[in-house]
């Protein structure tokens, strides 16, 4: 499968009145046609903000994007998305990238009708005018499993359940086949058996059109169910890349395995207690000179305090930035 | 994350250098968050220290009449003098002097005025708010009305109803104004009652007075004094205006309403005895807005945390 | 929707009684309307008779129902000074006070809106400053004294506009600038404050995201909640215009029911003053239920819910 999003040392930081955020300090990551790609992290780790920060949806002024790279081989031609001018940007979003956010209820417009919302893009990309707009419309609606579209395409969103409203945000984002979805947390916001029919609209739409999906995440949980590969992030940097299996079975960065130890299972024994990370993720405000879990980490030592650790490829697929090898139980030599 | 999205100045995603343009204007946002507050303070101080020491700021009795000296222009012009730096009106009366002394009335009035339409709007939205149902209903029905209501228009018929006192135009301030504090107190206290902290309290058997003074009231001290600020501010307005129609306090006393009324028919032949009062007024009131435009900010907790 | 258009119009039938109320009721608390309504000259002997031609000897109960039938037919008492009807004086000078409002809110709207577009777009630039700054000064400055000065430099210095009067078409440019200034104060802070909130919601970004042209998401999505928010606020300040030019209408000479009430002051004529109060007060009321269901029309979640 060949690549279609190469992200290269990304770089973000926010000017605000308390300081400089570091938020982004280097994300390197890779996107394969039709992959399913989690992303996983604490609030503040990056995750939101470096998907963000490729296609230009950061605030501007407190925010500015000081480095990297983002290659999208899109069906276009390949260009790097922070080299775009705003015009070129604006037709990849929407065009070739799509995007669903965590709630509904806010990120639809309350005094436009749902259709209204979903032809917008229709014309923007497609060119249809208002009735050939329509139509595909009730398409959409339908494909993403709305009852009696017809009906339902001039209903104002709070006319919507929850789920039925980030339906019709899947609507949007897939509405002009984009080759990639970004989904922002986009289940968190739902109950439990919502979220489960989403994941499958989600799988099913990808079957059917071929859409790599970045899903990012804070529960571990969802991921399994979904996810081919996963990235974990902590303190504005990918700490650990891996094929979603070896994640839980080999985890190689002390945080993961953090994260999975928080998980309570259901083959776990009753009296075990739930393990949680001690101490606070860092507050971004200082430029780090070493690893950013080094005040959590169980196997802390003194090259941690000093250095950053890069990401060292343990495997085929899988990178862990950490100068301690888990599963061997001693430091590595590189 | 901040989700307020701009429409992009630079036409890439890679940043370029700050532009002096925009560094200037994000000092000057800063600017005038911080330092307006300041001046308005200034400004507000320089008025009460005015008021209260009026007989050492200017030797003229605001009263006197002296016909021999009426009518002179401000000392900067021609036919002033010194003697009188902002000239006198028709009576020969200082005009300094009466506007110093003008800011005691113009103060007294709208901090009486403000104090008690705090006390009674306040009270009354804390019962209402507190206690609920039918109460809330018979107490909130006529602030409601009072507050849908032209306020000016009801002030002037008040005031005529009632006649020129100072007594009078302090009582008619501090009931009407009541709803607006009625209401704010109300809407705190629904907006707390119904937090979690407080059901805590309560279900660890705090009694009324406790979670009153412990869990409402610090929050209400923010907003009120920002609404007293504001309220004092417009009752300045407001007493200058009725003193304008005649309706404020008795001709005697000096008010920059007084004045204005006074001035009127001789607005194109000595404007002096216009222009001075107004000023006064603008002033004050500058003073005023400023400073509860920074209270607010102050108080305001979604901004709290980016405060020093 | 017609549940909510029902409340609201019995909501605003409610408010006209408690208007009624409340001036009947503070006319019978001073203790004695009749001297309040008879001119400071006449003799105890014609206020006693004037007291009970009025009924004021009756018991209230019985005074507030005939008072209240008589203002539901129209009569809202003599003026003292023209001894004749007081409405039909009062309903005489109603275009000229809406003339002047009107013109005052359209030069309001015209000035604030573009102010605090632009302010809220980009909040913390030089421009943005300035804007708030002139609404800060709109709002600290009395309009009567403005109108004043602006009679000084305008009308006499310059000679730009008529003094006084209605009689020219410039002549309501002064007037109306004055009466309309407060409100072009609030409603530039307004606007700023909600293009900052409607830029911060979570729509505008999946706008953003759907790569749509930034004029389109300027004009569909933030103009369109912004103008939405500002309708009934537009409203009010209409009413508060109509009900606040007395002091505007006083200075210009300008012949509305402001100036009437002014005089009516002046000559210690109190049914008139009354009549134009209560006038008044029903018009606003009627003026916020229109707005309120102007508003209902505009946001769908009110019109289907």
């Amino acid at each position: 499968m060949s690549e279609i999003l190469q992200v290269k040392d990304l770089i973000t930081r926010f000017y605000t009145v308390d300081g400089i955020v570091y938020a982004l300090n280097g994300v390197s990551f890779e996107l394969s046609e039709g992959e399913t790609l989690a992303i996983v992290g604490e609030s503040g780790s990056g995750k939101s903000v470096s998907m963000m920060s490729i296609v230009g949806l950061i605030p501007s002024p407190p925010g500015r994007i000081e480095g990297g790279q983002a290659l999208f081989h899109g069906s276009q031609g390949t260009s790097d998305l922070l080299r775009l001018s705003t015009k070129e940007l604006n037709d990849v979003r929407g065009g070739q990238i799509g995007f669903v956010f965590q709630d509904p209820q806010t990120s639809l417009n309350p005094v436009l009708t749902i259709g209204r919302q979903i032809a917008e893009t229709l014309t923007r990309h497609l060119g249809l005018n208002g009735k050939q707009a329509r139509a595909r419309g009730v398409e959409l609606l339908a494909e993403v499993g709305i009852p009696d579209p017809h009906l339902r395409y001039d209903n104002y969103p709070f006319e919507f359940s929850g789920g039925m409203r980030q339906r019709v945000m899947i609507a949007i984002a897939v509405a002009c086949r984009p080759q990639i979805v970004i989904a922002d947390e986009p289940t968190t916001a739902l109950d439990v058996t919502i979220q489960a029919q989403v994941v499958d609209l989600f799988k099913r739409l990808q079957d059917k059109l071929g859409i790599a999906v970045i899903w990012i995440t804070h529960d571990l949980g969802v991921v399994a169910g979904l996810a081919d590969r996963v990235l974990v992030y902590y303190g504005g940097r990918v700490v650990e890349t891996a094929k979603v299996d070896d994640l839980y079975e080999h985890p190689l960065h002390p945080y993961t395995l953090g994260l999975l130890k928080a998980l309570p299972r259901l083959d776990m024994h009753e009296s075990r207690r739930l393990v949680s990370i001690e101490g606070t993720p860092p507050d971004l405000l200082t430029p780090l000179q070493q690893c950013p879990f080094a005040w959590r980490c169980n196997h802390v030592f003194e090259r941690c305090w000093h250095e950053i650790p890069p990401l060292y490829q343990v495997g085929v697929v899988h990178q862990s930035a950490c100068f301690y090898d888990l599963e061997k139980e001693e430091i590595r030599d590189a | 994350m901040d989700k307020a999205l701009s429409i992009r100045p630079d036409d890439n995603l890679l940043s370029k250098e700050r532009t002096l343009k925009n560094q200037l204007g994000y000092i000057g946002g800063l600017l005038w968050r911080d330092r307006s507050g300041v001046i308005g303070m200034l400004i507000f101080l320089s008025v009460v220290f005015a008021a209260l020491f009026a007989p050492f700021i200017t030797k003229y009795d605001p009263l006197a009449v002296d016909f021999e000296h009426s009518k002179l222009p401000p000392a900067w012009q021609q036919g002033g003098n010194f003697e009188h730096l902002l000239g006198t009106d028709d009576l020969g009366r200082d005009m300094f002097s009466r506007i110093i002394y003008s800011a005691r009335v113009s103060l007294f009035v709208s901090f009486i005025g403000a104090l008690i339409a705090s006390i009674l709007g306040v009270g009354l939205g804390l019962i209402a708010g507190y206690v609920g149902g039918r109460m809330d209903a018979i107490i909130m029905a006529p602030v409601n009305l009072v507050l849908s209501l032209p306020y000016l228009l009801f002030v002037v018929f008040i005031a005529t109803v009632l006649g020129r006192s100072l007594l009078n135009v302090i009582l008619i301030f501090g009931i009407t104004n009541s709803p607006i504090f009625a209401r704010l107190t109300r809407g705190e206290v629904l907006r707390i009652r119904e937090s979690a902290y407080v059901e805590s309290a309560v279900s660890a058997g705090a009694r009324f007075w406790r979670i009153l003074l412990i869990h409402i009231l610090p929050n209400l001290i923010g907003p009120l004094i920002t609404l007293a600020t504001f309220q004092v501010s417009a009752m300045i307005f407001y007493e200058a205006g009725l003193g304008f129609i005649g309706l404020s306090v008795p001709p005697s006393v000096p008010s920059w309403g007084n004045m204005l009324a006074d001035g009127r028919s001789y607005l194109s032949s000595y404007p002096w005895l216009t222009t001075f009062p107004g000023l006064a007024i603008v002033y004050t009131s500058l003073g005023m807005n400023l400073l509860g435009d920074w209270l607010r900010d102050v108080f305001d907790p979604k901004l709290r945390r980016s405060r020093r | 929707m017609l549940r909510y258009f029902i409340a609201r119009i019995g909501q605003s039938l409610l408010l006209f009684v408690g208007v009624i109320f409340l001036v009947f009721g503070m006319v019978r608390m001073t203790g004695d309307p009749a001297s309040l309504m008879m001119s400071r000259n006449a003799t105890p002997a014609e206020v006693a008779a004037f007291r009970e031609a009025m009924g004021f000897d009756r018991p209230i109960s019985v005074q507030f129902v005939s008072w209240i039938t008589k203002v539901l037919h129209g009569d809202l008492g003599d003026s003292l000074h023209f001894r004749s009807p007081a409405l039909p004086l009062v309903l005489q000078r109603l275009p000229a006070t809406v003339e002047l409002a009107a013109f005052g809110l359209l030069i309001a709207i015209l000035i604030s809106l573009p102010i605090g577009l632009i302010g809220g777009s980009h909040p913390g630039s030089l421009l943005d400053s300035v804007g708030r700054f002139i609404a800060l000064l709109g709002q600290s400055i009395p309009d009567f004294w403005l109108g004043l000065i602006l009679i000084l430099i305008f009308a006499q210095h310059l000679g730009w506009f008529p003094v006084f009067g209605n009689d020219q078409l410039s002549s309501v440019v002064l007037p109306g600038f004055v009466l309309g200034m407060p409100v072009m104060g609030e409603l530039t802070r307004l606007t700023r404050s909600a293009v900052l909130e409607v830029r911060g919601e979570d729509y505008i970004r999946t706008a953003y995201s759907k790569g749509l042209n930034p004029s389109t998401i300027y004009v569909n999505h933030l103009l369109r909640n912004v103008t939405i928010s500002l309708v009934s606020v537009i409203g009010v300040e209409f009413g508060y215009m109509l009900g606040g030019s007395i002091y505007i209408e006083t200075i210009y000479a300008w012949p509305g029911m402001g100036q009437l009430l002014g005089q009516a002051v002046g000559w210690f004529d109190f049914t008139l003053v009354q009549a134009i109060t209560i006038f008044v007060s029903l018009v606003v009321i009627a003026l916020n239920l229109l707005t309120d269901l102007a508003y209902a029309l505009l946001d769908p979640r009110i019109r289907h819910g």
